[in-house]
């Protein structure tokens, strides 16, 4: 092991640097193996987390001296109603967004989870289609489809004798709208993921339920969502996640209007920080934001634990 | 048709099969799988069907499902407003870079989270996992800040830098890596390779299937990212082609058919990767799920 110390001092120094190496490769390696990546986390995540919590702690439009009001810009959050409207749109979001896309994922699963279907893997990739293709062209595009006048859809709902609606226009609709377009967005990764968690259901369970006479009705309820239920919960805690970070479909569809009416959280931080100027205060709306992500996983994952294991 | 017919026969018998009408139940679910597709493929249908539109039928007040004029003007408007090459070029770099980083350090950190053992290797993973939680809007400023301090606003650092590690691709190659075998190490030890020649050598052909997912999904990640981008590059000439499209839409709002355009052909390298390498992107999602 520690042959180098027998070597005559005039060894080349390349030669000791060798012989120390092999000697500790070992033990630095995995060291020298994680290094890059814990730089760039610690350079763009940790780092900019701990700024960011310095930050909360000051009035600072970016230009001027930061003036020190300790936990002012908490206090002023809760007292702002618009931190209030747009967590309630995170929230009402979320509702929409985590069972509409579980639910019709689980469908088209359910309905792919036969391997002869035909088209089966057409059907697949289509589902799947709209999940691989960037926000920014499905908002755009979706903001084309939904347009007052010339959307297709009023047009079609014109065609079928029905009333125009104002889906992107009317503060009552907005945010249903942005819903539907991340339903279709989201589906096809819940299908696929749901698809993965089929496997886990074996063919004789659901023969030997048939043959007693179980339903297919009842084979669902009573088989295949139990054994899904790690699956759920996973994904349950991946679309939470998901729905509440999101910001560039909200962005690129509406910005957050008409009125506030879909101003979610991450739009009314990246509005506050970098229309308004308000660096402080973004930072301490986006800390509160993060404790309360933190927290709804962690509740969600004591449960699922609860309920069954990841 | 026969083999259509054989596998609708096996499909009936198959998992959700109860007495009654098993025949009519497959073709209604069939049916209803069918529907579901149409509705989830017209977008894309129609986002197509616009950019070949002349813009009197894009902007007609009649019901047209179809384009009666085939034209390409659109897309001759849309790729002539605005520097497109620039911005392709910007984020063929971007994107090339950052999924080269990417894909290196995720193979050598989650190799050494998977196969060795050492202080604080459970603190750090744990560590990194956990930023999963963080929102991306919180980092913004911060990162936006330390960023403009090092000069690096409007560079392609900029966005290169965070891109070039994620806690999914780290989560993913140790997955993959925990189920080597260990034996093939420890017989490459014992004749003498170290550790740097047992990566090299071993552990990198044997990553083959990994790599790919993590190319894949690199790739699109990062040809779709936005938030970030749009805070770190703010001169147009620095653009990526999601930021072109978002500034499109600011300035050319009443040319839709010409915005449509450019975002049909932003999602054509998307599209193909995913339709050419399915297998590894459905691989990838499912080990992780995440994106």
């Amino acid at each position: 092991m520690n042959d180098y110390r027998q070597r005559s001092p005039s060894w080349p120094a390349s030669g000791r640097w060798q012989a120390w190496w092999s000697a500790h490769q070992k033990a630095l390696i995995p060291y020298l193996f994680i290094a890059p990546t814990l730089a760039i986390f610690t350079l763009f995540v940790f780092a900019p987390i701990l700024y960011a919590s310095f930050m909360s702690l000051f009035e600072w439009n970016g230009i001027s001296t930061p003036k020190f009001t300790g936990i002012d810009n908490y206090l002023e959050l809760f007292n702002d109603p618009i931190f209030w409207r747009s967590l309630r749109n995170t929230l009402y979001y979320g509702a929409g967004v985590v069972p509409l896309s579980m639910a019709l994922g689980l469908l088209a699963a359910l309905g792919l989870n036969w391997k002869n279907l035909p088209g089966r893997a057409i059907f697949r990739t289509v589902y799947f289609l709209p999940f691989v293709i960037s926000a920014v062209a499905t908002g755009t595009t979706a903001g084309w489809l939904f347009g007052d006048s010339f959307g297709i859809i009023n047009k079609l709902l014109l065609a079928l004798g029905f009333e125009k609606v104002r889906w992107l226009s009317s503060r009552e609709m907005a945010l249903i709208t942005v819903v539907i377009t991340t339903v279709w967005i989201r589906l096809g990764f819940n299908m696929l993921i749901y698809l993965a968690g089929l496997q886990a259901v074996p063919n004789e369970l659901l023969e030997s339920a048939r043959l007693d006479g179980a339903t297919p009705r009842q084979q669902f309820w009573h088989i295949v969502l139990p054994l899904l239920k790690p699956t759920t919960f996973l994904l349950i805690i991946l679309n939470i996640i998901y729905s509440f970070e999101a910001f560039d479909l909200v962005f690129i569809m509406t910005n957050g209007g008409p009125g506030y009416s879909t101003t979610v959280l991450t739009v009314f931080i990246y509005n506050m920080a970098f229309q308004t100027q308000r660096f402080g205060y973004a930072s301490a709306i986006g800390l509160v934001f993060m404790a309360i992500i933190m927290l709804i996983t962690l509740l969600q994952w004591r449960f699922s634990n609860e309920g069954g294991r990841i | 048709m026969a083999d259509t017919q054989k596998s609708l026969i096996s499909w009936r018998n198959g998992i959700f099969r109860g007495r009654g009408r098993p025949r009519l139940a497959s073709v209604l679910i069939w049916l209803a799988l069918f529907i579901g597709a149409v509705i989830m493929f017209f977008p894309i249908y129609w986002m197509l069907a616009t950019t070949v539109m002349p813009r009197e039928e894009a902007y007609s007040r009649d019901l047209l499902l179809f384009p009666k004029t085939l034209v390409f003007d659109n897309y001759v408007n849309g790729w002539t407003q605005s520097p497109w090459l620039r911005w392709y070029g910007n984020t063929l770099l971007i994107v090339g870079v950052s999924v080269f980083g990417l894909t290196i350090f995720s193979l050598l950190a989650g190799f050494a989270f998977a196969k060795y053992t050492f202080r604080g290797r459970n603190f750090f993973f744990l560590l990194i996992l956990s930023t999963l939680m963080i929102p991306l809007q919180v980092l913004l400023i911060p990162r936006f800040l330390l960023v403009a301090k090092f000069d690096w606003v409007n560079t392609y650092w900029s966005v290169i830098g965070p891109h070039m590690a994620d806690s999914f691709g780290l989560f993913f190659v140790r997955q993959f890596m925990l189920d080597m075998p260990d034996e093939l190490l420890e017989a490459a030890r014992i004749d003498g390779a170290g550790e740097l020649t047992i990566f090299r050598r071993i552990v990198l052909p044997l990553s083959k299937p990994a790599i790919a997912v993590l190319i894949i999904l690199g790739v699109t990640a990062r040809w779709n990212a936005f938030a970030w981008p749009l805070v770190a590059l703010t001169k147009k000439d620095m653009y990526t082609v999601q930021l072109g499209i978002n500034f499109m839409k600011g300035y050319y709002a009443t040319d839709f058919p010409a915005i449509i355009s450019m975002v049909a052909l932003s999602i054509i390298p998307i599209v193909v990767v995913f339709l050419v390498f399915q297998r590894y992107f459905i691989q990838g999602i499912t080990r992780t799920g995440i994106k």
